[in-house]
């Protein structure tokens, strides 16, 4: 033993370690790689030995060599053996270079997982910390779920060194082992309250990065996040709960509103720029989540515009650049306090930064409007020419065409200079770009149709210089505008002045040096150019000139007929014969162009890109199923070919195969999709339309120089410049007759008062130079209206949307390693290990499906476990009152059922009334102490669920042998079912539809509804009011006044333009509508937008309301500018806007144990309702009122449901609907009479109607 | 999300590369060319974020850089990193690593890369920040620094003593002596 050792460390004497391996490698910088190859050599030798510090000291100057780019993957297993070495130095080594050399694909790492295990638990702190972090680096799915347990355990380590790094850790374990999630969220939620500064930052950093992903998960930790905000002085967890807070806000406009102020705060007090930036990030993540129409927003804006600015003049690049990317963010909401710094952002233009540059080119896309997109795009030309380098130059080149194209050319006012600017492009040199102008071209001239003559002139003048653009074969990528220009050409060849010319610039010999796909477009199009030329002849007593233009054809067409693409020959040959024969029958005098023309009639229209995909699938076809019996697996490759029919024919005789398992399925289809990859026969989708561009042969031009002395200019083509000018004037011309006609108008309306109008020149009074019609895309009938979601299938994070609240089942625990894990496993667990292998790959749907079923039930099962903890003393003392008790026990029980969605609804309490979660409250956070004393007394007063004053018990109960006894007749029948009911909650049964606290189970599909009446309508408008369902509380202190939102659509029902829309209403001394400030009380307010033919729009219009206990009526007008071509005039409207009581309510959950206690209280009073011959499921009842009355379920039992709903006043509204038969009753309580009458009758009316 | 961290010199000649995704080692090494092409064209005052483009990936993704002396550090990261926060990272990261070679130079990562890669696991650990305290960071690098020593001492002596006889300079030891020899004429020497 002795003798070994000893011999090892002689051996090491010279051995290479580390250092001299890098010093032998520098000494020999002419003959590296000889020398590194000498070294792996050595290294394999050293390998070899048994003894572990040599082995160690071989991974060592592998992990070197790793870096420099050597595989080292065939010492996988020494590094496992390293790995597992007793000593920590040599552990370190081996850990260090499997994170840095193993993954997933590694197959050693298999072996790995018990020497994983044994360090995780290993008494010293460092073998545990160097095993996470290497296993954070190569963790696997299988690693992952063995091993999860023993990182959960570590989470509670007592060295916060291990701590932190187990908790960070979670997350890798999360990616690849999705079920751990749930079963380790809660112990990670604790550990955002570590004592320890590191351990909570990890836990920030990781919830973060779950969050970020699948944010609804997540929305209930927002009052925690809440508090860590306002106390944490560490500035790393700030940002990142600041950001987390931008990912939450867009799913709940309320926390945006709760965080405005303090991030405001943090703006002006931070000193640290990277917080700074990141408050204004989230700041403007609120503004755009809440709706634009909040005025007391815009002092927001204003200061992260401001601050912005700043930024943006600071000399830092990198404060510039950011602020930048974040004044990008707000131009998507509030482009017009962007726009003001147009000045800045193209002084940026000119920065020496590409970063920067390419930043504020990205503004400027959303700061175009139709004013300003030729001035922008003039700049940008500038810089084109100005730029060096291709790529920035060719970046600028694609944002003017997503500039000018953006939303369907939407500010393009004059389409000649469009196309304009587009020839001009054509001059950059070198630039990739060609297809992109190309389709541009092609686009526009299709699309717009008044443009296509002047398109054709420009597209033939292209064609005529045609030897500028392929002069070079630097320049090729620009070539590929004549395959556009001539199309165009071709297709439009009826504006053509002189089609000779053109045809004749089209045979040219040297177009034979283009590539392929532009040539055959060229032969293609010269036949229909020939077309255009017979027509134009036909009819003149003098043939000649058909006769010349079909020898013209017959001469150069051959040269075609040679040419070494398919594509090209064969169109070219099959012309050439056509071509002959015409000119046979013009010999003989006869007339062909109707006929030749009749070759190419027909318009082509553009098909929109999704066109396809969205063609609706018919009833009953299933795409997935096979049409035949699907191939047998033996098949090879190489029979395939062979008996193609016989085998089919025979497969049809076959009965059809369904009953094949979607695992299956998945797996031939897999085995398909290969076969069809490897078929050269089977045309795959092409991966990109720039693929067929690239063809080969472009390489094989000659290269022709041509000496330019002067600049290029493309004769002929007008400069865009032009435009501009010719705009301007345009523009000053409209001004001028436009102010002439305000004169007149003004003068005719004088007696009406003043209007504030000749202000600026607004966007949309610009009109477009000449009248366009931009044809659509054409799109399948019925069309699916489906957002595609983009999506990435094979996201991991995917697997991570998994809610979080739902309380643990027993299938869920990690798995526990025992010592036979054979005999031991429970049957969860074998579920678990057997969807393991299915994870990796696909899983199916229809197993999920079944796994969730489980789930759920699991889930109800453990929740009515907690509901017989949480109130057994309640329900004891219950069971012990009379028999005849048993309907208030039933009652007070279905009132008092637990939360069950606790966390929620606690969101939804912390968001809607205190300023402060509540939770903050009690532990008292000392920094925001003095802000929560005020706030919490407010808060409290609003919550409804907390009762202001508990009475006694035998007052209530007294009160509910009242109710009772009044309700016993027609219930008795009922009694027995519900009793059976109330005992399986004791048993701990599945009480199976038992729905709590505002979802309605589906059980049958809802039909659809709409919040949407019609207000009113004329033959140009019609004008659809929604119920006000966005309603809430005045921020501050008038309690006794609310506000109310109401949404109208307005839609424009003729073929003229509606513009100048103003809204009127005539105020109540109960309602007033909300007017801009400095407005008189009868002013009208201006909609703010016009509408186009067809098109509608929604506006909202805030009210004031005093007293909400009574429905109200107002009546309003509505005033607009019907604009037709010819003639304009000034139309009316009127409507009555209807307030129901119900739009006074705002859906609120409420706790079943609160809205016991609020019914106990006494301060509700009673009434009640019965409808006759109501057929609806008992669901779809409970969600009309839910849906038209802003109501929310508390709990419901068979088919009796409690209903809870709030005025924005704070009224408490709550209903006990009870159904049998036809027969509905509803006994309502609220502290108000007038308004629950009210409500009432408005329910009773819903359900008239149906 | 850090995606990787790179460390090159001005030449691109790989100091450290620390990838937390899983690339063959010729797209590493690839990578590290295209990032060095980009990073270093790019003049010192200017901004030092890129966005990454085609590299790792996609449009999520941003290379943010700081550049010391002969030295790039760049770290590539997605959206859910700020910025500026890392720039500071890098920052700590540096002062790191020159409290602990003690006026670091390129020269010592070069010849150090293990230890560089063990402080860097305690700033870092499989993408996400580990611990932004310097102080916090020295301590349990030294600790460990400590416990490696003193695991020394058996098997480390030998090598202490062989790299000290290497560093004297002496004329190469012939490589081809006889093992075996030595085998035969060493039994009498005692395991200390």
């Amino acid at each position: 033993m002795a003798l070994k050792i000893v011999k090892g460390s002689i051996d090491r004497m010279f051995d290479k370690n580390l250092q001299d391996l890098v010093r032998g490698i520098r000494n020999h910088k002419e003959d590296e790689a000889k020398y590194i190859s000498t070294c792996i050599d050595e290294i394999k030798q050293e390998l070899k030995q048994d003894n572990i510090a040599v082995k160690a000291n071989a991974v060592c100057k592998l992990t070197y060599l790793q870096m420099l780019g050597y595989d080292v993957s065939w010492a996988a297993f020494n590094i496992v053996e390293v790995m597992s070495s007793s000593k920590f130095t040599y552990k370190r080594i081996g850990y260090l270079a499997a994170s840095q050399c193993f993954h997933e694909g590694t197959d050693v790492i298999m072996l790995t997982t018990n020497q994983i295990r044994k360090d995780l638990s290993s008494p010293h702190q460092y073998d545990t910390g160097v095993a996470l972090t290497g296993l954070s680096c190569f963790v696997t799915p299988d690693l992952a779920r063995d091993l999860a347990n023993d990182i959960m355990t570590l989470m509670s380590h007592t060295k916060p060194y291990i701590r932190k790094k187990a908790v960070l850790i979670m997350y890798k374990v999360f990616l690849k082992y999705p079920e751990s999630l749930r079963p380790a969220f809660p112990r990670l939620k604790e550990k955002l309250e570590d004592p320890d500064p590191g351990v909570q930052s990890a836990a920030v950093n990781v919830i973060c990065e779950l969050a970020r992903r699948n944010p609804k998960n997540y929305l209930s930790l927002a009052p925690l996040f809440f508090k860590l905000m306002t106390s944490s002085t560490n500035n790393w967890v700030l940002i990142k709960i600041i950001k987390l807070f931008g990912a939450l806000t867009p799913l709940e406009p309320r926390l945006g509103k709760k965080m405005i102020e303090p991030l405001t705060n943090l703006i002006h007090s931070t000193s640290a720029m990277s917080l700074l930036y990141e408050c204004v990030n989230t700041v403007i993540a609120v503004l755009i989540s809440l709706s634009s129409g909040m005025p007391n927003h815009s002092a927001s804006i204003q200061l992260c515009v401001q601050k912005l600015r700043i930024l943006i003049e600071d000399s830092d690049q990198n404060l510039k650049y950011l602020g930048l990317l974040a004044m990008s963010k707000i131009l998507k909401t509030h482009p017009k306090s962007v726009q003001s710094h147009k000045d800045l952002i193209l002084q940026c233009l000119d920065d020496k930064d590409e970063s920067i540059r390419l930043r504020a080119l990205d503004l400027l896309y959303g700061m175009v409007s139709k004013k300003n997109l030729m001035e922008i795009v003039k700049k940008l030309m500038l810089h084109v020419d100005k730029a060096e380098g291709t790529t920035y130059r060719d970046e600028l080149l694609t944002k003017i065409i997503d500039i000018c194209s953006q939303s369907n050319y939407q500010y393009i006012t004059n389409f000649e200079w469009y196309i304009s600017i587009l020839v001009e492009l054509t001059r950059l040199e070198g630039t990739r770009h060609g297809h992109l102008i190309a389709s541009q071209m092609l686009d526009v001239a299709i699309r717009v149709k008044a443009i296509r003559g002047f398109a054709v002139a420009q597209m033939a003048t292209l064609l005529d210089n045609a030897h500028l653009l392929t002069g070079n074969t630097q320049r090729n990528g620009i070539c590929e505008v004549l395959y556009a220009a001539a199309w165009i050409c071709g297709e439009f060849s009826e504006h053509l002045e002189e089609p000779m010319q053109t045809l004749e610039a089209m045979l040219r010999p040297k177009v034979a040096t283009l590539p392929g796909h532009i040539q055959a477009v060229y032969v293609q199009n010269a036949a229909k150019l020939f077309a255009t030329v017979l027509r134009k002849h036909e009819g003149e007593t003098d043939s000649q000139a058909a006769q010349e233009t079909s020898q013209l054809l017959i001469d150069r067409l051959p040269l075609f007929v040679q040419s070494a693409n398919l594509e090209v020959q064969e169109r070219a040959s099959c012309i050439l014969q056509l071509v002959k024969y015409i000119q046979k029958l013009q010999q003989k005098n006869v007339e062909v162009a109707e006929e030749v023309t009749a070759l190419f009639a027909g318009e082509l229209n553009p098909v929109a890109p999704k066109a396809q995909k969205k063609v609706p699938i018919p009833e009953g076809l299933d795409l997935d199923a096979w049409i035949n019996e699907p191939p047998s697996e033996s098949e090879s490759e190489d029979e395939k070919p062979k008996a193609v029919f016989t085998k089919e024919e025979h497969k049809h005789s076959r009965s059809r195969h369904t009953e094949v398992d979607e695992k299956e399925l998945a797996r031939r289809r897999e085995a398909r999709k290969q076969e069809q990859a490897n078929n050269p026969f089977y045309i795959k989708a092409s991966p990109s339309s720039q693929k067929v561009y690239d063809a080969p042969g472009v390489e094989h031009i000659p290269v022709v120089q041509i000496d330019l002395s002067v600049p290029l200019k493309v004769p002929g083509v007008p400069m865009s410049d032009q435009y501009l000018k010719l705009e301007e004037e345009r523009r000053q011309k409209d001004k001028a007759e436009r102010k002439k006609k305000e004169k007149k108008k003004k003068r005719e309306k004088r007696g009406k008062g003043r209007k504030a109008d000749s202000g600026p020149e607004s966007e949309e009074d610009i009109r477009p130079a000449h009248q366009v019609d931009i044809v659509t895309e054409e799109m399948p009938e019925n069309a699916l209206p489906s957002d595609d979601d983009d999506k990435d299938p094979n996201d991991p994070h995917k697997a991570l949307d998994i809610d979080l609240d739902k309380p643990l089942a027993d299938s869920e625990k990690l798995p526990v390693r025992t010592h036979r894990p054979e005999v031991l496993k429970s049957p969860a667990e074998d579920r678990v290990h057997e969807s393991i292998p299915q994870e990796t790959k696909k899983r199916s749907g229809k197993e999920k499906k079944e796994k969730k079923k489980g789930k759920e039930k699991d889930r109800k099962r453990s929740k009515e476990e907690k509901k017989k903890k949480k109130h057994k003393e309640v329900e004891e003392e219950l069971l012990e009152s009379q028999p005849e008790e048993a309907v208030q026990s039933e009652e007070t029980k279905e009132a008092a059922a637990p939360p069950t969605s606790a966390e929620a609804s606690d969101l939804d309490f912390w968001l809607c009334s205190a300023p402060v979660p509540p939770a903050a409250q009690e532990e008292t956070a000392p920094s925001s102490a003095a802000a929560v004393d005020t706030s919490s007394a407010a808060a409290l007063e609003s919550e409804p669920d907390e009762p202001k004053d508990a009475e006694p018990e035998d007052t209530k109960s007294s009160k509910h042998k009242k109710k009772k006894q009044k309700k016993e007749k027609e219930e008795k029948e009922k009694k027995k079912k519900k009793r059976h009911h109330h005992h399986h909650h004791h048993s701990d049964a599945g009480g199976e539809d038992s729905v709590q606290n505002g979802t309605v189970e589906e059980e049958e599909p809802l039909p659809p509804m709409s919040n949407y009446s019609l207000l009113a309508e004329n033959s140009y408008i019609k004008m659809m009011k929604e119920d006000a369902d966005q309603v809430y509380d005045i921020q501050g202190n008038h309690q006794d006044e609310s506000k109310v939102v109401v949404s109208v659509i307005f839609e424009n029902k003729s073929d003229s333009f509606l513009k100048s829309m103003e809204f009127n209403v005539m105020d109540s001394l109960n309602s007033k509508l909300q007017r801009p400030e400095g407005a008189g009380p009868h002013d009208s307010l201006t909609v703010p937008f016009q509408l186009p033919p067809g098109v509608s729009n929604e506006a909202r219009f805030v009210f004031s309301v005093q007293s909400i206990v009574m429905p109200q009526k107002l009546k309003g007008t509505l005033t607009f500018i019907v604009k037709s071509d010819e003639s304009s005039t000034h139309e009316k409207l009127d409507f009555k806007l209807h307030f129901t009581c119900t739009s006074y309510l705002i859906t609120t959950p409420c706790y079943s144990d609160a809205y016991a206690k609020l019914l106990e209280s006494g301060d509700l009073k009673g009434s009640s309702l019965r409808l006759e011959g109501i057929s609806m499921p008992f669901h779809h009842l409970l969600a009309r009122i839910c849906f038209h009355h802003h109501f929310s379920v508390v709990e419901r039992i068979d088919s009796c449901a409690s209903m809870y709903s709030r005025s924005i006043q704070g009224h408490h509204v709550c209903l006990l609907v009870k159904t049998s038969d036809q027969t509905v009753s509803i006994d309502a309580k609220c502290d108000e009479p007038s308004l629950l009458g009210n409500v009432l009758d408005e329910i009773k009316q819903t359900f008239s109607k149906c | 999300m850090i995606k990787a961290i790179l460390i090159f010199n001005n030449h691109g000649k790989p100091r450290l590369i620390r990838f937390y995704q899983y690339f063959a080692e010729d797209m590493q090494q690839q990578i590290i060319r295209e990032t060095f092409h980009l990073v270093s064209k790019r003049d010192d005052n200017v901004c030092n974020f890129l966005e990454g483009g085609s590299l790792i990936g996609g449009s999520d993704y941003k290379l943010i850089y700081r550049h010391y002396a002969t030295l790039y550090f760049v770290f590539c990261v997605d959206s859910s990193e700020s910025e500026l926060g890392i720039l500071d990272l890098i920052q700590v990261f540096v002062e790191t690593l020159d409290k602990c070679f003690e006026n670091v130079c390129e020269l010592d990562l070069i010849f150090h890369m293990d230890k560089v890669h063990y402080i860097l696991q305690e700033v870092v650990m499989g993408g996400m920040v580990l611990e932004t305290n310097m102080n916090e960071i020295v301590a349990q690098v030294e600790l460990q620094n400590r416990m490696e020593k003193s695991e020394g001492g058996l098997s480390g002596a030998p090598a202490r003593a062989v790299s000290a006889v290497k560093n004297m300079n002496l004329p190469e030891i012939p490589r081809n002596i006889n093992i075996g020899d030595i085998n035969i004429k060493v039994p009498s020497l005692s395991p200390f």
